[in-house]
């Protein structure tokens, strides 16, 4: 890390700070924080998402969700206030494809019910509610008719929200 | 005999998509769309096939004209049967390797894993359209026939050459943008920040770019963008941002954008009456109090009660328009003789300033009063852009589904709590969705709705009448009041009036929604819409009373209704009922809704809280802000009044609501309510205000006892001699006067506005009209093109599992080898 650290700019000081925390208890020599102590943030610690987002953010070639200091900012950034709408929604994309195939199918979208509903049983949906929820989802922005929700039909659904853009924000 | 698969869609079809306007996010997914599911069937496959009569068929299908895609549909609904076995095909397991590679590399589903490069040739292909429509901004030329444009994405390959080339591509094309659109085409992009530093080096690597690097955007762009912030952001937007924000985060956290909408809405009329308090103090309330002017000390008790009637000695303060003089203030005097209550004279010195106090006054109510329409009318536009969609969809459930969680929620309490609400939203919604409506009795559904409307409207016109003859009731007994001796029970009598309406107010929302309640409505939109609609009416009426009275009776004979002054007087009545409003919403507060909720849950034992009514609370905001509106050319501190009025409203509900109610279970659509909120402040609300304050000012001959009208005709008599003065001062300026006396007093131009209003409102409905109808060609379209690729991939693998089958001989094809 010494590499970036000697060009970093004034403004991404307090988020390496935030980064390096997470690496105090760590060896300093490892360039990527695992998932684990990234999880471990304050911010991520409730959200149903922060394996999906650890996931879709890490660059690693393990694939084990370990985050370095560029994919931190890659995360922030994308999170940001001043991130386009087509930028959170190519993400937001690829966090909600569960099973990461490039398309949100019927297996994907229960998976991302069942984060929105909560963890507990009283709060999901029963299977019949589950089935014609999806069932509906897909009536409404599957345009091509194949079963899945492909990037551009979610992006045509999310242009539709006009709240997307302000809920899909993490501020550290 | 075998033809190699060629679906090659560029030449055949195109669409005219920049007859939709580029910068439309919702129309550029649509292209987006288009154009991945129109070229998916543009994928080599690996293996080629035998598909004769298939070719021929797609071939013709594909060369149809648009005006054919009615044919189409038709000849589907025939082959329909057909593709019910297929689809069943579609959704199996098994498919064979060959199909699942297919499948794999089909542009639409790779675009979730979309390697490097794809992005690249994405944000390549971008680049290139927005240079073209730059360059094409002239003609844009509207072909009756929509064609569509195959933008031909290749087929990635993984070879590193690949991706420099396309790396190079990028950065020619964006080199050639405008250094603004560079800028946001690579904000825009989800490449990785170290892809970006790489291709920011590259292509911002002349001299315009390096002033781009360090952050900066060119000059003019920042000029335009900073007048339009100064101009309608600044004072609305930037500001507001800030008040009130953990507050408002903890109440739409708890309860849902349906209440956070209210309390957006309290502050945005909280921003409101702090501009127009600033502008009145400036220039009207602040010269004046620097220099009071002359007249007899009268001789008032001073008791509480004149803080609630407006009465005694705040009759003669700044407070209402009685005090204002009608003179010119000439600043060169002392302070030390201004306090001493003598005035200043006229001096000779030449450098004395004039501030003529009528002609400000004038001017600062037109002025604010213009510039509120104008900003109500902006806003309102903005509001309805963001909820008005052209494309019309049936329900709001994917959206409900992808874009509700806020990701800022980090504690595990709120967590829970959103999660809790999200599924209370979506059974909701899934419940409205698919419930079959019941029959009801049609007859009886009728007569029951006729009942509750006779109810709701007769009870507004008794209330109304009952309010026209209590106030001139009220005014008899003032008179007999005024020839007696002032006691304390003459004053408070004159609190009866706004107590009566205040009451009027708060009763009859109650009898509405009992009646609505009875009248059982199937969809809880129309029922909000018929309360919505019943308040209004109830409170437009009331207002409509007594601004007759006030303005009809009163103004214009005031000698028979005794006043010296009948201005100060509407003024003071205006205060009154703002204050009465106020006390009674207090009253409402503690023992409405606190009461009721120990009621509900102590003797009715119900588990749940009662609800926060929004629509009616929103109502009376309205109501409270059109009677700061209606007063503030009689009391020019009105809005200061009014501004204490909403912080304390502010605190007191929201302590309200967090410890007797909870969050509604019902979909509250946020965006289409607040365009709602802001259309009814600016229709009725501010409209009714202006037109009453333009008729005081155009035919109401002010009194001639007080004021700063006093020995004028009409009150914008001032504006027509300070013209006039004008012309004769200082002949140079005689051009404001002509520009005056055309604009202002020939209605000639009144009437041209209005229709160049009309049509432009007419040529966007007619746009939004055609937009419509390509939306819909489009969307047609794209499942015809969906409809095909299944159809391919079926026949593609039914073909395969034919060839597999060894024991089929007349069928097996000879595979051609044509590698693509």
């Amino acid at each position: 890390m010494g590499t970036t650290a000697s060009q970093l700019g004034k403004d991404l000081l307090s988020e390496y700070q935030r980064f390096s925390e997470l690496l105090s208890k760590e060896d300093r020599n490892l360039t990527s924080v695992p998932m684990e102590k990234v999880l471990s943030l304050p911010e991520l610690k409730s959200n149903p998402f922060r394996k999906r987002i650890c996931h879709v953010f890490s660059t690693s070639d393990m694939k084990d969700g370990s985050l370095t200091f560029e994919d931190f900012l890659d995360l922030l950034s994308a999170f940001s206030d001043s991130a386009t709408l087509e930028i959170k929604s190519h993400y937001a994309f690829r966090i909600f494809d569960f099973d990461d195939d490039g398309t949100l199918d019927g297996g994907d979208l229960e998976k991302l019910v069942n984060c929105l509903t909560g963890e507990t049983e009283d709060s999901r949906l029963t299977p019949e509610e589950m089935r014609q929820l999806i069932s509906n989802i897909l009536e409404e922005s599957d345009i091509d008719k194949d079963g899945t929700v492909n990037l551009s039909e979610f992006q045509h659904v999310i242009s539709r929200s006009p709240d997307f853009v302000s809920s899909f924000k993490i501020v550290l | 005999m075998a033809n190699s698969v060629d679906f090659n869609l560029s030449p055949i079809m195109e669409l005219e998509l920049e007859s939709l306007r580029e910068d439309d996010t919702a129309q550029d997914s649509m292209c987006q769309l288009i154009r991945v599911t129109g070229t998916g069937l543009e994928s080599g496959s690996p293996e080629t096939l035998e598909m004769e009569v298939l070719t021929t068929e797609g071939r013709d299908r594909m060369a149809s004209q648009m005006s054919d895609v009615r044919e189409r549909a038709d000849e589907r609904r025939l082959q329909r049967s057909e593709e019910s076995m297929q689809t069943d095909l579609l959704v199996r397991n098994r498919w064979s390797a060959a199909t699942l590679r297919v499948l794999s590399s089909m542009p639409s589903r790779s675009v979730g894993q979309q390697s490097r490069l794809e992005i690249i040739s994405q944000c390549n292909i971008r680049s290139t359209q927005l240079r073209r429509y730059h360059r094409q901004n002239q003609d844009v030329s509207l072909s009756s026939r929509p064609r569509i444009r195959g933008y031909g994405i290749e087929a990635d390959s993984e070879d590193v050459c690949e991706e420099e080339t396309k790396r190079q591509e990028l950065v020619i094309n964006l080199q050639s943008l405008s250094a603004g659109d560079r800028v946001r085409m690579m904000r825009a992009t989800p490449l990785s920040l170290a892809e970006k530093t790489k291709l920011r080096k590259l292509a911002f690597s002349d001299k315009v770019g390096q002033s781009l690097l360090s952050s900066q955007v060119p000059c003019c762009s920042l000029l335009k963008r900073a007048l339009y912030h100064v101009l309608f952001g600044c004072l609305f937007i930037l500001s507001s941002l800030q008040l009130w924000q953990v507050a408002l985060k903890r109440l739409g956290g708890r309860f849902g954008t349906g209440v956070l909408s209210y309390f957006l809405f309290l502050r945005t009329l909280l921003l409101f009456n702090v501009f127009l308090f600033l502008i009145n103090s400036l220039f009207l309330v602040l010269p004046q109090a620097i220099h009071p002017p002359l007249h007899t000390p009268s001789s008032h008790r001073v008791t509480g009660l004149e803080l609630f009637t407006g009465t005694g000695y705040l009759s003669n303060s700044l407070m209402f328009y009685g005090y204002y003089t009608n003179s010119t203030i000439n600043t060169s005097c002392r302070p030390d003789e201004a306090t001493a209550g003598t005035g200043c004279g006229t001096t000779s010195d030449p450098h004395m300033m004039a501030y003529n106090i009528p002609l400000a006054y004038f001017f600062t109510i037109g002025i604010t009063f213009f510039i509120t329409g104008i900003v109500l009318v902006y806003s309102m536009s903005k509001s309805f852009g963001r909820s008005f969609r052209v494309f019309k969809s049936q329900g709001n459930l994917a959206i409900k589904v992808f874009s509700s969680w806020d990701f800022k929620v980090s504690k595990k309490m709120s967590v829970r709590l959103q999660s809790e609400n999200i599924t209370t939203q979506l059974k909701e919604l899934l419940s409205e969705v698919n419930g079959g409506e019941e029959e009801k009795g049609r007859l009886s559904g009728m007569a029951l709705h006729l009942l509750a409307w006779s109810i709701s409207l007769g009870s507004t016109f008794f209330c109304a009448l009952g309010i026209h003859c209590f106030a001139k009731h009220m005014h008899l007994r003032r008179l007999e009041d005024a020839e007696g001796e002032v006691s304390l029970v003459h004053e408070a009598r004159l609190l009866a009036l706004p107590g009566v309406v205040s009451c009027g107010n708060l009763l009859l929302p109650g009898l509405f929604n009992l009646v609505s309640w009875m009248e059982n409505y199937n969809s809880p939109i129309v029922r909000l819409y018929v309360s919505i609609f019943r308040n209004l009416l109830l409170k437009v009426s009331i207002l409509g009373v007594l601004c007759y009275h006030w303005l009809g009776k009163i103004a214009a004979e005031p000698e028979q209704h005794g006043l010296q002054c009948w201005e100060s007087f509407v003024g003071q009545e205006l205060y009154r009922f703002l204050l009465m409003d106020f006390i009674f919403t207090v009253l409402y507060t503690v023992f409405g809704e606190y009461i009721w909720k120990l009621f509900s849950q102590g003797v009715l034992r119900r588990r749940r809280k009662p609800v926060f009514d929004i629509a009616r609370n929103v109502l009376e905001l309205i109501y409270g802000q059109t009677l700061t509106w209606l007063g503030v050319l009689f009391t020019p501190l009105l809005p200061a009044v009014q501004i204490i009025k909403l912080l304390l409203l502010f605190y007191m509900k929201k302590s309200s609501l967090l410890v007797n109610c909870q969050a509604s279970r019902k979909l509250w659509r946020a965006s289409q309510m607040s365009t709602l909120f802001i259309s009814l402040l600016c229709f009725p609300s501010f409209l009714g205000t202006s037109v009453s304050v333009i008729y005081t000012m155009w035919t109401i001959k002010p009194s001639s006892g007080c004021g700063p009208f006093r020995n004028l005709p009409f009150m914008f008599h001032s504006g027509k001699q300070w013209a006039q003065e004008l012309k004769s001062t200082n002949p140079k300026l005689a051009w404001l006067n002509w520009v005056h006396s055309c604009l202002v007093e020939n209605p000639l131009f009144l009437f041209l506005m209005a229709g160049v209003f009309l049509m432009v409102i007419y040529v966007n409905t007619q746009v939004l009209d055609g937009q419509r109808k390509i939306i819909s060609l489009l969307q047609e379209q794209m499942e015809n093109e969906g409809k095909d690729k299944k159809f391919l991939i079926t026949r593609l693998q039914a073909i395969h599992e034919e060839r597999q089958r060894p024991l089929s001989p007349s069928s097996r094809p000879q595979p051609q080898g044509s590698e693509v």
